[in-house]
């Protein structure tokens, strides 16, 4: 039970690694990044394809990733979801999806249906585990998984109160166009803010290769993960988010106990439990009400 | 050193609609003009051409001899003319001295403890400071007015745009407000006060401009104006 306990906060800080990235995107920029999961892979095979071809140890991989996220998330927003977003609310996200069905086929193509993983190349770690008391065995990477989720979640939660970089995603986040008037470029605010986002988008498909296997078409569920944790979080704050995270993976593996395929039917009753509850609880019309479901405010 | 903000033929057409035709005025940064004018006489349509937010479809916009027509508001705001909302537009997740910062290192170009100053001092004038550490959606309507003008002090204006921000006060709040605009004008700051409370805007401006359908009808010392034909016309309908 313990033991279970334990897997479920675990699997929650991958969960939160995941969805923080989508979070942030859909505070700052409005957007439902569609292309969560499937970028996320994307990341996950430039980490794999280094290992691979070039003997590059993955974390060092990651950090050499990190850097072209950030410049693949300037050039999305600036390239791609500013102009989609000229065409009305609805278009950013659709491109998204357009994106998501392209990375795909794209990564189908090239790297082909064998799933790969980046746990090959990380020697012992890949199944070293710290002994806790009374015989509790605790994989070392997935604690330092969940220990990275609270550092980026940590940090960024202090960037954005703390620093003046923060403030101004937070004044771009609320009103573009009165932060405009007091002197902040929103266009590059935003692109700032695209570029975070995708730096985690890097570490969770990173994350997610070092927790198990995946194939070209295994953005889906990370992004359907990464959206559910995101919602029952409330997707206001990043906090809001761990909590979501945590939710969703203990709902997970407490339907597992019940029944050993009940683990992704667990997750999604949660989210709908969560979804209509908030729905039938909010205040004002149903267009309100599903407004501050998946935009908090 | 004074500015001049320059507006000269300025026209806006909203399709076959002309909102605004011929507009011609200059304010320099030690003056105070108020601008009247019937609902509909297109009195926020201006504002928002000198402010940057609209493009006007005709004339030209210069700052010290700077054209800064096809400027948008954020670079308008760096050279120091800086506009307030009729209704209150604070960043409400952030709190009072946060909102007042971003104005403070964006267009007021400050930084660190400088930027902290000059927010502080902002603060200051509007009589903000006890609040300095609410949310802003916590504020009531005197305040959110408060806080937009702390912000646009934080820019460090040359020319300051006044969008009736004396709406919607009781005359108490509303004499406080005048107290403190004359204390910007006394620190050399230009301001342009849109305002339909008329008898605020004779204590502060020594110019008034009345605007009617679009176009200047009356411009001159506020008695002259209030006393004009014309302007009593366009107030009271056919004479």
């Amino acid at each position: 039970m313990i033991g279970q306990i334990i897997q479920a906060v675990l699997l929650g800080g991958y969960y939160a690694l995941t969805a923080a990235g989508l979070t942030f995107m859909l505070q700052v920029m409005r957007v439902i990044n569609l292309a969560h999961g499937s970028l996320s892979i994307a990341f996950a095979y430039a980490v794999y394809t280094l290992a691979f071809r070039y003997h590059i140890n993955p974390f060092l991989g990651l950090l050499m990733v990190l850097p072209v996220a950030a410049a693949v998330g300037w050039a999305l927003q600036r390239l791609l979801l500013e102009r989609a977003a000229r065409g009305g609310e609805l278009l950013p996200i659709l491109s998204t999806f357009g994106l998501a069905i392209v990375l795909d086929n794209v990564m189908f193509q090239i790297f082909g249906a064998n799933a790969k993983g980046l746990a090959q190349f990380l020697g012992d770690l890949s199944f070293a585990a710290y002994e806790l008391p009374g015989k509790l065995y605790v994989g070392k990477l997935p604690v330092w998984i969940l220990a990275a989720a609270v550092c980026v979640l940590g940090g960024l939660h202090l960037m954005l109160t703390r620093t003046g970089l923060g403030r101004r995603i937070r004044a771009t986040a609320m009103d573009p166009v009165t932060a405009g008037l007091v002197g902040v470029d929103a266009r590059q605010s935003a692109a700032i803010a695209a570029a975070i986002a995708m730096m985690m988008v890097a570490m969770s498909g990173v994350a997610l290769g070092f927790r198990t296997v995946f194939d070209a078409y295994a953005g889906g569920p990370q992004l359907l993960f990464a959206f559910e944790a995101t919602i029952i979080g409330g997707a206001r704050s990043l906090w809001g988010v761990f909590v979501g995270a945590m939710v969703l993976a203990f709902a997970q593996t407490g339907a597992a106990m019940l029944h050993p395929q009940a683990f992704l039917l667990g997750g999604h009753v949660m989210f709908l439990v969560v979804l209509f509850a908030r729905l039938a609880l909010g205040q004002g019309s149903l267009g309100t009400r599903l407004r501050q479901v998946v935009r908090g405010a | 050193m004074t500015a001049t903000l320059k507006a000269i033929g300025i026209g806006k057409r909203f399709g076959a609609l002309a909102v605004l035709e011929g507009i011609d005025f200059d304010l320099s940064s030690s003056a105070a003009i108020g601008i009247v004018g019937p609902n509909g006489a297109g009195k926020s349509t201006l504002m928002a051409v000198l402010s940057g937010a609209l493009v006007p479809s005709a004339g030209r916009i210069e700052m010290d001899g700077r054209d800064i027509t096809e400027l948008g508001a954020a670079e308008r705001s760096g050279l120091g003319v800086m506009r307030t909302h009729q209704i209150p537009k604070p960043f409400l997740g952030l709190t009072v001295l946060e909102n007042v910062l971003v104005g403070a290192t964006h267009a007021g170009a400050a930084q660190g403890e400088a930027a902290y100053a000059l927010a502080l001092g902002a603060l200051d004038t509007a009589g903000m400071r006890r609040l300095a550490n609410r949310p802003a959606e916590s504020l009531g309507l005197l305040d959110r007015k408060r806080l937009e003008l702390a912000r646009a002090l934080a820019t460090r204006p040359k020319i300051l745009l006044l969008d009736e921000i004396g709406g919607g006060l009781t005359d108490a709040e509303a004499e406080e407000l005048v107290q403190m605009i004359k204390g910007l004008r006394a620190e050399g700051i230009g301001i342009v006060w849109i305002e339909h409370i008329v008898h605020l805007l004779m204590q502060v401006v020594e110019r008034l401009i009345c605007v009617d359908a679009g176009r200047i009808i009356a411009d001159g010392s506020p008695a002259a104006v209030m006393a004009h034909p014309d302007v009593v016309r366009a107030y009271m309908g056919g004479v």
